[in-house]
Order: structure tokens, then sequence, then C-alpha cells
């Protein structure tokens, strides 16, 4: 049976999670469609079809399709639904809140942020903050799933020719109205996606203080992100907390600083590929992790590495 | 306006956890347990409605072992007003727990269900999307901030790229994200005062649902663990090695 990927697009943007999740479909080794359900529908089929190793693209239409509320589409995605064996989106916030309800609908076990394909029935999954892994292998007879974006590689595109047809209609139900979207606004590349990445956690201070590290962020083109501490002290918002609880990310080098390491912020960042750690305390956790750390006043030293690149 | 919070018993996060040398698990045999965070805030916002005078009952949920009474207790000693315990051997999958939590809703007919978003053992992140879904009410997940009016809820939403808002009609479910509250600590009489309130004792029997796994455990491993760092002297040091060792600057 073909796979279906739920796909969460941005009009011709594909991000970088639909793009690994068509990676992860691509491993059940069977046909791979995706669903695109964007008010921007030409856009983002567009986009969608040009994903290497898409059979074909299914455009959803409709007025329920503007603000993408999961009430409007889960009924879309049940009515695509039909004679797949496995439905896949990426696990960040649009495909949390959309899949389970999807599932439940259709009577099924949801398989949470996967990070590995074992074969089609059986999948990893981290389990307490990425303290365990679980490997589980599901009995229900359609498998849904979300996949961490950054445990799978991203699938080319443009280059594929996927044929595009239209999809089902999605009906605005009246339960639920989208009122307004305030998206943080920054010229710097999201932390999802992002290549390097500089955190700040409680020793930062201040949020005040996040400047420095948006000074060594804008000389590597960095993205900027927090530990959860950082975000409960009020410093930045919520979007910038990386972790179990925030988001998890793997860039080719993660630069901490001023985070003590609790296992909560760990969960969301230890599969990067290089770890830096700064921190005052050389017992901090972080160290632990870290492939290079520097101990003493961060105060000192990020100025210092600004200095020296 | 009645609410119900379910609230789940987990292994308290500051605990390191432990995978069992046979592979089955996690070691939870004397571990300190604690009530999920996200649960917490759940608890909290429903008390605050309650002190506000817009909620006049708040009923705290908990399905699992024998042991989840005391973290009803616990939300007892929030101020909640009596708790609901549905005893199962092990805590049952997301799906279950749904179908679970709105049997009780059918039974109570409250017009706001509040859940933590995650529980920080499976971090699944699906009972209260499945408790919608099977419902059919609308969902305010992730919520940051929760307005009551009229017939409707207003919430904020944390999302991907910042924030976004949005109404639903009641009755709902609404799960919480960290900035949401903060939770209070509860008070020596809140304590003493819980342990008169009632806790109804259910099984999965009393609403016909069936709370067998859908899903095998095949194994439980540790994750594979890094090379051991390097101290370094000085940013030059660090950024030498970044650029012409490492190769990612």
């Amino acid at each position: 049976m073909a796979v279906l990927v739920i796909a969460e697009t941005d009009g011709a943007n594909l991000p970088r999670g639909t793009l690994a999740t068509v990676t992860a479909a691509l491993a059940l080794e069977a046909e791979v469609d995706v669903l695109v359900l964007d008010e921007n529908a030409d856009a983002a089929a567009a986009a969608a079809s040009g994903i290497v190793g898409v059979r074909s693209v299914l455009k959803a239409g409709g007025p329920g399709l503007a603000g993408g509320l999961a009430e409007n589409l889960a009924p879309a995605v049940i009515e695509a639904a039909a004679g797949y064996g496995h439905l896949l989106a990426p696990a960040g916030t649009w495909g949390k809140n959309l899949m389970p309800r999807v599932a439940a609908s259709m009577d099924i076990q949801q398989i949470s942020d996967i990070t590995e394909v074992i074969d089609a029935d059986t999948f990893v999954r981290p389990i307490y903050a990425g303290n365990a892994l679980a490997t589980v292998r599901s009995r229900d007879p359609v498998k849904i799933i979300t996949v961490r974006g950054t445990a799978f590689a991203v699938a080319e595109a443009p280059g594929g020719s996927a044929t595009v047809t239209d999809g089902p209609e999605v009906g605005a139900h009246d339960s639920a109205r989208f009122v307004g979207r305030e998206l943080s606004q920054s010229d710097r590349p999201e932390l999802a996606g992002a290549r390097i990445v500089i955190s700040g956690g409680r020793g930062m201070g201040s949020g005040e203080n996040f400047e420095l590290l948006d000074r060594l962020a804008d000389k590597l083109g960095a993205a900027v992100g927090a530990s959860r501490a950082a975000v409960d002290a009020g410093y930045v918002p919520n979007d910038f907390q990386v972790g179990q609880t925030g988001k998890v990310v793997a860039p080719e080098l993660y630069i901490a600083v001023g985070i003590s390491g609790a296992i909560q912020h760990l969960a969301g960042m230890k599969d990067s590929k290089v770890i830096v750690a700064i921190n005052k305390d050389q017992e901090a956790p972080i160290f632990q992790v870290a492939d290079y750390g520097l101990v003493g006043d961060l105060f000192k030293i990020v100025p210092e590495i600004v200095d020296a690149l | 306006m009645k609410i119900l919070v379910a609230v789940k018993r987990v292994i308290d996060f500051n605990v390191r956890v432990r995978v069992l040398p046979d592979g089955s698990g996690v070691e939870t045999d004397n571990v300190k347990m604690s009530m999920n965070p996200f649960d917490e805030i759940a608890v909290e916002e429903a008390i605050r409605l309650k002190e506000a005078g817009t909620a006049s009952e708040v009923v705290a949920v908990s399905i699992g072992p024998a042991r989840c009474q005391e973290t009803i207790r616990t939300a007892l000693a929030f101020g909640c007003d009596r708790g609901i315990h549905v005893e199962t051997d092990q805590p049952p999958e997301p799906l279950a727990v749904a179908k679970l939590l709105a049997g009780v809703v059918a039974a109570e007919d409250p017009a706001l269900v509040i859940l933590g978003k995650q529980a920080i053992d499976d971090d699944s992140n699906q009972t209260g999307q499945m408790l919608a879904a099977l419902l059919g009410w609308p969902q305010g997940t992730f919520a940051s901030k929760l307005e009551i009016g009229d017939g409707a809820f207003d919430v904020t939403r944390e999302i991907d790229g910042g924030l976004e808002t949005i109404s639903i009609n009641a009755p709902a479910v609404v799960t919480t994200d960290l900035r949401l509250n903060e939770p209070r600590y509860p008070s020596l009489p809140g304590i003493m005062k819980a342990k008169r309130k009632p806790i109804e004792a259910r099984t999965p029997a009393d609403y016909g649902i069936d709370v067998a796994p859908r899903l095998e455990t095949v194994s439980v491993a540790e994750p594979p663990p890094r090379p051991p760092g390097r101290m370094l002297d000085s940013a030059a040091e660090l950024v030498h090695i970044l650029r012409e060792e490492k190769g990612v600057l």
C-alpha cells in the first residue's frame, strides 16, 4: 500500500520537516504521495510536485484551508487517507496539532516523533526526553506517524515531476475560528533548519544580554535559541526554546552559552554534530555532551570569539 | 462552568531515568514520581478560573495504577474539588486514555477539559487532540493564554514560528504550554483539606473501553553515548579548531 505524506507547507516554501518526512516515507519502500492543505494551494502543490521521489500530489481546496485549523483539516485528511497504509506528517506544532485528531477519528494509536524506520510496522522513537529510545511495532491496520525532522535527511527538491490532482474539499466548521498570527520577525535562519545554532541559558542574566549572542549569530549566519530556563525567566519568547518541550535541532554546530544542561534541554540538541559549551561552572552537565568546552565568563568569551572570527 | 482536568503520574522531571538491562523499559521501582509538569499548569489554570468565579467546580481525573491516587490528592491540594480515578494496571496508551476521558466527560458534562500538552514520560503529545476528536469538540492546543468569552474561549497558541490566536466554542479541549501560568505550591491547609475530598473509583469496564495496547514495545535502549569532549583554553583556540579541524565555520 502507498504512503501519504500530510505536508506542512507555506505557499511555495517547503519546510525542512516536510522534506525530511518524505525521506522517512521513502524508507518504507512504497509509492509516496503528498497531500497539501494550503490556502495558497497552487503554489504549494507546484512546490510539492518538485520533491524527488514523490508519485503524485493531492491538492486540497475549499474555504476551510484558511487559518489551517485542525477541526477543518482533519476530516479532509481522513477522506484523502482512504487506501493508504501509512500517513506521515512532520512533528512540528502543525503536525502535532493535526495528526492525533486524525488518528483518534480513525481509531488508530499514533506513533509520535519517529527517528528511524525499521520496517513497515516498526519504528524507533525517543522517550523520556531522549534518555531512552523505544522500538515499537504497531498492530493497527493503518500507521499514523509524525516524523522528527532532524532525524532524516531532506528529500531533494526541485527536480521531481509528480502529477498534481485535485484532493479533498476542506469545509469550514463554525466551532473554531482563526483570529490571527504573530510570527517572530527575524532575518536569521529558522531554528529547525539552521546550520549553526547559538543558544543562551539563564546564565545570560537578561533579555538584553541576548544581544551578545545576536552579534555572534550575525557573524556566523546562525539561528538563536534558548533553554527553557531562559524562556521561563522571560528573557526570550517560547519559540526560541530548544528542548524536550520546545524545538529539536541537530545543526552542524551548536553553541550553548550560559546553559547548565538540564536533561530537558539536552533532549533538544544532543544530536548536533559539533557541540560547544561555554559556562562558568566547570561541573555543569552541559560539558558532558560537549565536544569542546570553555570554562569562564561568557561576557568575556563570546566577544573574544566574535573578534577571533 | 464545570472544568475537568486530566493529571498523569510520571517519573519526576529531575530524575535521570535508567533503561532496564533487559531492554523492557525504564527503571520505575524506588523512583520519585510526580504529577506531569504540564498537568500542574492545567490544574493551576482551572483553579485560577475557579478563584475568578468563572468555574463552579474543578474535577481532577487520573488514569493508571492505584498510586495515581497520590497524584489526584496533589491536584486536590492545589484546590480541585473532587477526583476520579480510573484504575488500570499499566498507564494506557494515549488513544485509550482519550477514550476513557471521553467516558468521564459523558458522565460529568464539563464545559472545558484542560490537559497538559504532553507527558514527559512517553512524550507523545496526543491525548488532548484525540479527546477533542472523539468528542467532536474544538481544540486549543499548546495554549499560552486562555480567555473565557461568552460561550467561547480565546486561546493563544505557541506555534513553531511564534503565536497564533483562535476562538473556539464551548465545550472545548485546551492543552497547556509552559507559559500559560506558573503553578503554585500546595498550601498546608490545602493539603489537609485534600485528605477529606472524595475520589471516585472507576475501571475501564465502567466506560466499556478496551485498554489493550496497540503498540508493542519491542525494546528500549540507551541512546548511543557521545565521545568525551575536550576542554579548551581560549576563544582563539576554539575558533581555530572549528574552522580548521572541523570545518563548520
